[in-house]
């Protein structure tokens, strides 16, 4: 009965279910995240919080990641906030925020400082250059890894691929502002599934 | 570079933040374009040199992307302080600068995911919240494949730069296939382009 199942976690209603301790846990494990994302940081939270500890499911990840991604702001921040929110409230919506950027923007500052001297070392470019190169792929897997929660989606397989492959042609092939992308195909997925959703409702009840 | 800033700039560098904020769909770099033009062509308070290696440093180090706006904040603030021969005189102007930046990219969006998205949670079972959602799955994932492809067009063409692109190709299928841990992969670039292999 897909109409009746939450889509998320209700805190109380899943006891077995991993979760943050406490809000130092929370702050702690979005502190640990952040320090290991070079290059972008959802790669490690797809990994940590979903393969690792286990907080979130790979649909979930995939539905929060879509919210955080539409609503203005840092996508990787606001699904911070969003995961700490959802355990602890505001205080951990609070904490989670202040683990995402704390100590990341303590050392980027460090590093200002340190660099604006040296900035132009060939071995540093070079280093750059190759970190660039592994976050890269680490985007791609991201996304590799994550088809696998579209199976249970309610569009259907076709109706996924065709609005997957048409997102990736004019994001990454012909530079389509963001903006309108999820206007059109956002809009042509919401419209799709909207009307998929209500199609099952009916044979589900006389079933 | 140096530059004198009075309390009305300070605000409206606070104000051009704000103003920002609810714009970056997509992410903070999204407005980078527009921070341009009003840091650097409009008010000379940063020089582009500064622009460019605020997003290199930030996209390098770890830590969410939206470190480079701290680090526009920070050089404004330097330049504001008596510029780089100043030394550490000129860092609680830098300090001013972060805050300023940052308060203003972040208060406005986060104020508004925190309460959408609690407005989503509560209602999930609504048909048009699950309907968002189940529709916006195969866009996202093709979204975070697309950044992958991207950042390695960025990088050249694959018959001038094959190296780094083998490297993205190797690191996507490691990821991918097994579970080796991604700092690992992240040094490794690191050495191979520290040593001028790639």
């Amino acid at each position: 009965m897909p109409e009746s199942r939450p889509s998320h976690p209700d805190n109380s209603a899943a006891p077995g279910r991993p979760r943050p301790h406490s809000v130092s846990d929370l702050f702690w494990s979005f502190t640990w995240l952040a320090l290991q994302g070079f290059g972008g940081v959802v790669a490690i939270v797809q990994r940590e919080m979903v393969e690792k500890k286990q907080w979130l499911t790979r649909e979930e990840f995939v539905e929060d990641w879509a919210v955080a991604q539409i609503l203005p702001g840092p996508n990787v921040v606001n699904l911070s906030l969003m995961i700490g929110d959802r355990y602890f409230g505001i205080r951990g919506a609070l904490m989670a925020l202040a683990g995402m950027l704390g100590i990341p923007l303590l050392l980027v500052l460090t590093l200002a400082a340190i660099l604006s001297n040296t900035a132009d070392i060939p071995g540093i470019q070079g280093a750059l250059r190759g970190m660039g190169a592994v976050a890269a792929g680490l985007f791609t897997a991201t996304g590799i890894r994550l088809i696998g929660a579209l199976k249970s989606n309610v569009m259907g397989k076709l109706a996924c691929t065709l609005l997957a492959f048409a997102t990736f042609v004019a994001v990454a092939l012909l530079r389509v502002p963001l903006v309108w992308v999820l206007l059109v195909i956002g809009g042509l997925a919401f419209a799709w599934a909207y009307r998929q959703l209500g199609r099952l409702r009916a044979p589900q009840g006389a079933a | 570079m140096i530059i004198t800033l009075h309390a009305v700039d300070w605000l409206a560098l606070l104000g051009h933040f704000l103003s920002l904020s609810l714009l970056a769909v997509g992410g903070a770099i999204t407005t980078a374009p527009d921070m341009h033009r009003y840091l650097v062509t409009q008010q000379h308070w940063l020089s582009d040199a500064q622009f460019n290696s605020s997003i290199a440093l930030a996209q390098a180090a770890p830590g969410p992307n939206v470190l480079f706006i701290a680090l526009f904040g920070w050089n404004v603030g330097i330049n504001a302080g008596g510029g780089l021969a100043a030394g550490y005189h000129a860092w609680p102007y830098a300090a001013l600068g972060v805050m300023c930046a940052m308060i203003g990219i972040l208060v406005p969006s986060t104020t508004l995911t925190f309460a959408a998205a609690r407005w989503g949670h509560q209602n999930r079972e609504l048909r048009p919240v699950r309907a968002f959602k189940q529709g916006m799955a195969p866009i996202v994932i093709a979204l975070l494949i697309a950044t992958g492809w991207i950042l390695s067009a960025n990088q050249g063409t694959f018959a001038t730069s094959w190296p780094l692109w083998l490297l993205t190709i190797v690191t996507a299928v490691l990821v991918w296939r097994t579970r080796i841990h991604m700092l690992w992969l992240l040094a490794a670039g690191g050495v191979l382009g520290w040593f001028g292999w790639i």
